[in-house]
């Protein structure tokens, strides 16, 4: 074929004998508890995917009961018992139960689990040549420990005063006190024990993810030589090793206070009958604490997304990614600034003003590296030769949605603006397109693009093209429509709308209904993904190596991974991951495995110049494999 | 309505019928044998011609529903601060919607101009530092100037309540309000303690205050027009929040620590029910903050008063103490001859009707 794959595989005829010994892995070392990050990797996918459909469950049960508030919910009995009560509607509490569970599952067990778990495991010692993470072990122990919180978070659904039920942020004292709401009762001690294990298997996945980035790149591949998505997925372990242990006080804080009479969160409070003893607590605290992670964690979610997209975009539009450094060096700026613009979460909880105004400031600057980035895609596809496959489609539609989400910050960002915005639908519309939207679609580029390495096999293209459009336009049905709602000063969290009187809610009957449909259909338009999925796994047509003509390293290792990744030498690297269509070059990409001297007739002046550092990239074998031996 | 989800099925359908359509013959291409060294197949001329349909019926779609919910958005804002927040809102909306607008067109143009056609080659354009530095600068300009007229606005509305103010607590509980007005000799709330609440003071006045002893509890807010309000914020259980749609008045409830809000409401009940031409409007107090079963219920009604009937209206209003003579007793030694002063002349058997309808 191109001159580029016979050079990849020269390298790889260079291959020495590799000296690991093997045992061959029995069933559940393979399966079950597996080290080897693509199985890990695996694993978490699958659990990702079966959050996706609890998590999107429970919201078009709430979205029933707000697009068709009069409508008879009897025949879910069989399902949700108790919770339809004795009128056919769904409980009050429980709608607040549905809100909090949906909440939580989509930000922490399908959008941090299931996308960066997923793919910062199964990426980052492919893409940088390594055998597998740095510690096995500790990646196993990760997983498990995510199993473990969800295994707990998953049967508080079925407790009888129901699950954690004051909204995924679970301000106290509402969180803190079980005679404030049933939620707040033995829900809520598993809410707070599941996100316990939940952060302890993140914090062992993020140390992994940087020591194996900083540690393990292949020979030659310099940090200005990673591809994107290892960037991204660097600054989110980063975001994540400093914002969820903040994440663990905060819970820690509030366990105490729950359990053992302390009043870190608690203060004159007269409940039911009752003044309770605490004096001193500050409930603004547990909020600054929460949001400390809060905010970064909208980032944790967004940057893998993000980062797989530039992959996707730059492979699928036969062009290099536009301003690689500038890319690299928003996400820096994005990382460092989430640390500090928390507080816009809060402008109207009684915080200082000038805080206020400070966190404004910060908050707007923040949207420029974002700009910068939506800029570079767009101009990535600018005179590229696109080929739409479905993990191309969904993340054109994740940039869209990026955007449409993204400028609607601005606004809530202003604080004088905020006032009357915040909590109301108008925050629901933005935070769904811009993280929750933008970062499912990612999931889903993810899965589209990495599937035959992930498989050996190939997803069914024409489902993969109906999932997209559906799911794009179904997207903007749901979530769009919700700004009007928002501007309308409808607030969140309201099980009903009626208080708001002057006949509001009557004005927007028709348009929640809408929402409401689109909603249902866009989410059964899922199943499509979920059949291709597991079909595929079974069935799918056999992935030929390098099914994209992607240029990083993951797709040198041959279509069945092994245990190991290379059967032979680790490949070395020689340039950076976005050499499509150079000019000159025969074939329109040059893996990062090729090195200068092969491809005289395409390099820039600059790169000849590099030639002259080939032998010393390659006088590292030796220390490399020494490195595995030890 | 039947409209909108027509249109919705519609789009589904379309979209839906063009891709299959497009990948059957795909399949056949297939069969004869395609060019298996790229993944291109022949959906995806479909699908970048999906990106045009889809710009185009989002551009309708956006703009028609737009149209159609602009009469039932709040209406113009009844206070002095809402009239300057509406009209930064909306300029800053104009600024995103064409940011928004501009990059989505780019986006989908760009994707459907751009398809593949095997006689082109994509250039190779890796990086242009002068289109990175004005991209940089444009937003971060347009950005410094919303913050800028934002963090003026913010300031003003942050400031310092006048000291003329009508001051007014509003304690939120599961799941209600209390309002409780200063009185009509003092313009002074009295202390309060979250320990002395009971069933009938239910929001804890501390009669060892001699401010108390006219301050007046009620069921509904009474503000008077086109004077500043201050509102006195506190809860007694669980965190809420006070927002007043119409007035663009929002701050949490936040129990063991007071917060505040002061404004000037603009427009009257009546003067509203006029432009609105309808009779039976109301201005609304609502909690925007998740406080359990009942928070979306948890409303009062608002009444903006012209300042001759507000007076009128607080006039009207029986003290506290005057409700409920049986405090006296916690009323200190020496101040029992002026809290005296409010009990009816002819003791008469305690009346906790006002307050009970509070509970
Ligand atoms: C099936 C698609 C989805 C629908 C129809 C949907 C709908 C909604 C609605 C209507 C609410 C507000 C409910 C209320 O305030 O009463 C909500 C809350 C929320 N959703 Fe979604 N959503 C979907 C997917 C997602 C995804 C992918 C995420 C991931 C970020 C997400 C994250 C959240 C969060 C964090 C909340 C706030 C929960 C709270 O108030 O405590 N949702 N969702
Ligand atoms: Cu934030
Ligand atoms: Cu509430």
């Amino acid at each position: 074929m191109s001159t580029a794959t016979t050079h990849a595989e020269e390298v790889h005829a260079h291959a020495h004998d590799h000296e690991h010994e093997h045992h061959e892995p029995n069933f559940i070392q393979k399966y079950i508890f597996s080290e080897d990050h693509k199985t890990i990797a695996k694993q978490y996918l699958i659990m990702g995917i079966l959050w996706a459909f609890v998590g999107g469950s429970l919201s078009i049960l709430f979205r029933l009961q707000l697009g068709f508030p009069e409508m008879q919910l009897d025949w879910l009995r069989p399902i949700l018992g108790e919770w339809i009560d004795e009128s056919g509607k769904l409980d009050k509490e429980f709608y607040l139960a549905l809100v909090t569970m949906h909440g939580t599952i989509m930000v922490f067990f399908v959008l941090t689990a299931g996308l960066s778990g997923t793919f910062s495991n199964f990426l980052i010692p492919l893409q940088i040549g390594a055998r597998d993470m740095a510690s096995g072990f500790i990646n196993m122990l990760s997983f498990w420990f995510f199993f473990l919180s969800s295994a707990v978070m998953f049967s508080s659904l079925f407790l009888e005063t129901g699950p954690a039920s004051g909204g995924w942020v679970i301000y106290p004292p509402l969180s803190a006190l079980p005679q404030a709401m049933p939620g707040s009762g033995l829900g809520m001690t598993l809410w707070l024990t599941a996100m316990a294990f939940f952060i302890v298997s993140s914090l062992m996945g993020g140390i992994n993810y940087i020591c194996t980035i900083i540690n393990l790149r292949t020979r030659g591949m310099t940090f200005t030589k990673m591809p994107l998505t290892i960037w991204s997925f660097f600054f989110t372990a980063i975001l994540g090793l400093l914002s969820f242990p903040v994440l663990l006080s905060a819970a820690l804080l509030l366990i105490f206070d729950r359990s053992f009479g302390t009043s870190f969160y608690l203060s004159e409070i007269y409940i039911q009958g009752q003044a309770l003893p605490n004096m001193g607590g500050s409930p603004i605290l547990y909020q600054h604490l929460f949001w400390f992670l809060g905010h970064p964690e909208v980032y944790i979610v967004l940057l893998p997304a993000l980062g797989m997209t530039s992959e996707i975009i730059a492979t699928n539009a036969r062009k290099p990614i536009f301003g690689y450094r500038a890319m690299i060096g928003s996400m820096m700026g994005i990382t460092v600034l989430a640390f500090i613009v928390w507080a816009h979460h809060m402008f109207v909880t009684g915080m200082n003003p000038f805080l206020g105004s400070v966190f404004m400031f910060l908050t707007l600057i923040i949207a420029v590296p974002s700009a910068v980035k939506a800029f570079n895609y767009i101009t990535t596809l600018w005179k590229g030769n696109l080929i739409f496959t479905p993990a191309m489609l969904f993340s054109i539609g994740l940039v869209s949605l990026f955007i449409s989400g993204g400028v609607t910050g601005i606004i809530l960002g202003n604080s004088a603006l905020d006032i009357n915005l915040h909590d109301t639908y108008f925050v629901v519309a933005h935070f769904h397109l811009v993280m929750g939207s933008a970062s499912f679609f990612g999931l889903m580029a993810g899965v589209y693009h990495w599937y035959p390495k992930m498989f050996g096999r190939m997803m069914n293209k024409t489902l993969g093209y109906i999932h997209f459009w559906a799911t794009f336009v179904g997207v903007y049905c749901v979530f769009f429509p919700m700004h009007y709602t928002g501007i309308a000063g409808f607030p969140r969290r309201y099980y009903s709308f009626t208080a708001l009187g002057n006949g509001r809610e009557e004005a927007f009957t028709d348009l929640n209904m809408f929402i409401s449909i689109a909603a249902i259909l866009t989410f059964s338009a899922q199943a499509i993904f979920f059949w291709n999925f597991f079909y595929s796994i079974f069935k799918g047509k056999k992935a030929t190596q390098n099914p994209w003509n992607s240029t990083t390293l993951e797709w040198t290792t041959p279509v069945e991974v092994g245990h190991g990744n290379w059967p032979g030498e680790i490949p070395a690297v020689y340039r950076w991951p976005y050499d499509y269509s150079k000019p000159g070059a025969e074939s329109d990409f040059i893996p990062q495995n090729v090195p200068y001297s092969a491809t005289p007739e395409s390099n820039l002046p600059e790169e000849n110049e590099e030639i002259a550092n080939e032998k010393a990239i390659e006088s590292l074998l030796a220390a490399q494999n020494e490195s595995y031996n030890r | 309505m039947n409209y909108l989800i027509g249109l919705l099925s519609v789009v589904f359908f379309i979209l839906a019928i063009s891709v299959i359509a497009k990948s059957m013959k795909l399949n056949k291409n297939l069969a004869e044998g395609e060019d298996e060294s790229t993944p291109l197949d022949s959906s995806n001329n479909s699908n970048a011609y999906g990106m045009l349909i889809f710009w185009l019926l989002g551009t309708v779609a956006g703009v028609w529903s737009f149209l159609h919910s602009l009469p039932d958005f709040l209406p113009e804002a009844a206070s002095k601060h809402g009239i300057d927040t509406d009209k930064m809102f909306w300029v800053s909306m104009a600024v995103v919607t064409f940011a928004f607008f501009a990059t989505n067109t780019l986006l989908l143009f760009f994707a459907f101009k751009y398809r593949y056609n095997k006689n082109r080659k994509a250039t190779f354009y890796p990086v242009n530092h002068k289109l990175e530095l004005i991209w940089t600068v444009i937003p971060a300009v347009v950005m410094a100037i919303l913050v800028f007229t934002g963090w003026r606005t913010w300031r003003d509305i942050t400031s310092q309540a006048p000291s003329d103010a009508v001051v007014i607590e509003i304690t939120g509980h599961q799941f209600g309000w209390y309002v409780r007005y200063a009185g009509n000799d003092d313009n002074q709330l009295g202390n309060q303690n979250y320990k002395l609440i009971d069933e009938t003071n239910s929001v804890g006045i501390d009669f060892t205050d001699k401010n108390s002893f006219d301050d007046f509890t009620a069921t509904e807010l009474h503000i008077p027009k086109g004077k500043p309000v201050l509102l006195k914020i506190k809860a007694q259980d669980v965190l809420h929040s006070v927002y007043l749609p119409y007035q663009r008045v929002k701050m949490d409830a936040v129990p063991g620590m007071p917060t505040k809000f002061w404004f000037t409401p603009t427009i009257s009940t009546d003067e509203m029910r006029a432009k609105l031409n309808n009779k039976d409007f109301n201005f609304k107090l609502n909690c925007t903050e998740i406080c359990g079963r009942g928070h979306f219920g948890m409303a009062i009604t608002v009444f903006v008063d012209e300042p001759a009937d507000y007076k009128k209206w607080c006039a009207e209003q029986k003290p506290f103490l005057a409700t409920n003579p049986s405090y006296l007793e916690k009323v200190p030694a020496n101040l029992k001859a002026k809290a005296s002063k409010y009990i009816p002349a002819e003791p008469i058997a305690t009346d906790s009707t006002a307050t009970a309808a509070a509970l």
